[in-house]
């Protein structure tokens, strides 16, 4: 059954995020042949829509306002509210990041409607539109559809492929004009504390440091693999707690969740808390003097060994293929 | 300050997880406060400890739930309300919660809401925000600061590991992100005062809501559990060959790179 889908592409310093890319590999399977609609809301954003358009957007409507300039839930919430209303789509589809985690449940109580969070695949069986997701922190997942009203959904960044790029295709952009009002919560300051670059979330490679790692200067030589990979940093909860980086690296059950395609852990022991929050990685690797450490269990490959002496080793070898290839 | 926090009891997920019939084993597990709405009771009692007022928590589920609502009197919330749905409502989704509680507190003038940003089972972290939509009242998802002075807030809300810094007013929902506070454990005083606390337990009939006004807007069609995972490779021999092998085996056995 075709139907409309309407997705958010959300911005970060300017540019689109994967994850704007991957919802429209969602609403491909979701709208059955439909129509795609992107929706870039913010300021100076404009430019922006002919690259949703190539990344396999139909058309792509705009709502700019010098309010919009941040996220703020009003502020948002008015301005997808107010195209809702004008396009009136079948399906919806926000990325499962801090803005669509903050806003969709607002959306879709709005619509009187539900909303399927954090799905990482979608597919067609029976007729049903159905969402898989992970609950119980990974340790299991649920197939669920949408019983009334519209098909609500926001996907987990890394799991739903995008649509190849193509840069012959063009579409219309045009522009809402939506009067916003009333921002109850008001922005007076953003401190950045996220490693600059790539984002941890959305990284396809991983770099991870537990207690194992000693001191906060013993995430030097991580960041410096990091970078040859273009990879983010995170940290279990140990290392955390223990002072050698700050909570916004937390990967496990309270944390951040993440599946890169490559996750190396180092000098983690692997306790479950920190599990949750990566074993749906594709690949992991484990660094860690004990042989008994339990990351070795979900490891795809591991060294027994000191990570001070393995993580340079692997930074140069990477190098090396670097330069080779 | 009338301060009311949102608790779920959940299924504590650093449990073995095993399905029975489709569904997860429940069986002898154990079950705790959502860690995240911990954290939402602390706070709670902090703002109450230094604003005046009265703290009280509020569960939706089955009486099962009283004992997670006993133990966050104890930490020291004044009252709690468990709004138990379990003979009337099978499947349930955040459509139906969120709507169970904004219906409670609709006529309760509520200062200030707290909720854990995301409970660890379900994992999807909608009622919060649902909650104060249909209150008609801001929110602030996971905050890891918050102040209060005079009727003015100042929140800092993590952003993904950014912080933002919030200024809004009350009334006002915020959902608790980790960092926030230490929870207190319950002292040996503080449950035996729990047990005398004021419990009140409503069914879905007090609130003048039919089974119909929050029937589930999505279904579960089947739970199951991940493929088990085979055991990796353990590589071996001098440190710096068995480094070489790993980046082979990642470029051209596991194509990562």
């Amino acid at each position: 059954m075709a139907r409309k889908v309407l997705i958010l592409g959300e911005t970060r310093e300017g540019s689109l995020r994967n994850v704007s890319f991957e919802a429209i590999g969602a609403a491909k399977l979701a709208a059955d042949g439909g129509e795609i609609v992107g929706v870039l809301i913010g300021e100076g954003i404009q430019s922006l829509g002919a690259e949703l358009i190539q990344y396999g957007a139909d058309r792509v409507v705009t709502v700019e306002d010098e309010k919009l300039s941040q996220y703020t839930s009003d502020g948002y919430a008015q301005a997808i509210l107010a195209v809702i209303e004008e396009e009136k789509p079948e399906g919806i589809i926000f990325g499962h990041t801090a803005l669509g985690k903050d806003l969709a449940p607002r959306i879709a109580s709005k619509l009187n409607s539900g909303l399927i969070s954090d799905v990482t695949s979608i597919e067609e069986t029976g007729g049903n539109l159905v969402f898989t997701r992970p609950i119980y922190s990974g340790k299991a997942f649920e197939k669920k559809i949408v019983t009334d009203g519209i098909i609500f959904a926001t996907i987990r960044p890394n799991n739903i492929d995008p649509v190849q790029k193509d840069e012959t295709r063009t579409g219309d952009t045009s522009s809402l004009n939506v009067e916003i009002k009333d921002l109850r919560a008001i922005i007076k300051d953003v401190v950045r504390k996220a490693t600059e670059g790539v984002d941890l979330s959305e990284a396809k490679v991983v770099i991870s440091g537990g207690r194992g790692v000693k001191s906060e200067e013993g995430f030097e030589p991580l960041k410096e693999l990091a970078d040859v990979l273009g990879g983010a940093i995170g940290a279990s909860r140990g290392a955390c707690d223990a002072d050698y980086c700050d909570y916004s690296l937390q990967i496990g059950q309270t944390g951040k969740v993440v599946t890169p395609d490559l996750y190396i852990a180092c000098g983690i022991s692997g306790a479950i808390q920190h599990l949750a929050g990566m074993s749906n990685s594709k690949v992991i690797v484990a660094i860690n003097k004990d042989p008994e450490a339990n990351i070795f269990k979900v490891a795809d490959y591991g060294i027994v060994g000191d990570l001070f002496e393995i993580v340079p080793l692997l930074t140069e070898e990477f190098k090396k293929l670097k330069v080779n290839a | 300050m009338n301060i009311y926090v949102l608790l779920k009891r959940t299924f504590d997920t650093e449990e073995k997880i095993s399905l029975t019939g489709g569904k997860i084993n429940e069986d002898g597990a154990e079950f705790i406060i959502n860690p995240y709405d911990e954290y939402a009771v602390e706070e709670a009692i902090q703002v109450r400890d230094a604003q005046g007022g009265e703290v009280t928590v509020i569960s939706v589920g089955t009486e099962e739930a009283e004992k997670q609502l006993r133990t966050a009197l104890a930490m020291g919330a004044d009252k709690a309300v468990l709004i138990n749905i379990e003979d009337e409502i099978e499947n349930g989704d955040q459509f139906t919660t969120s709507k169970i509680i904004a219906e409670y507190l609709k006529d309760k003038e509520a200062d200030l809401i707290i909720a854990g940003n995301v409970a660890i089972d379900g994992g999807s972290g909608q009622v919060g925000p649902r909650v104060a939509e249909l209150l008609e009242i801001p929110y602030i998802t996971t905050i890891t600061k918050l102040e209060i002075s005079d009727g003015n807030v100042s929140v800092t809300r993590d952003v993904e590991g950014d912080s933002e810094i919030i200024e809004t007013s009350l009334p006002l929902l915020v959902t608790a992100q980790q960092g926030l506070n230490e929870p207190r454990y319950p002292s040996l005083p503080g449950i035996m005062k729990a047990k005398k606390k004021p419990l009140e337990e409503l069914e879905l009939d007090d609130l003048d809501l039919e089974e119909e006004d929050v029937e589930a807007k999505t279904k579960t069609l089947e739970i199951y559990l991940p493929p088990k995972k085979e055991a990796g490779k353990v590589l071996s021999g001098e440190i710096k060959d068995q480094v070489t092998e790993l980046v082979q085996l990642l470029r051209s056995e596991a194509k990562v790179i």
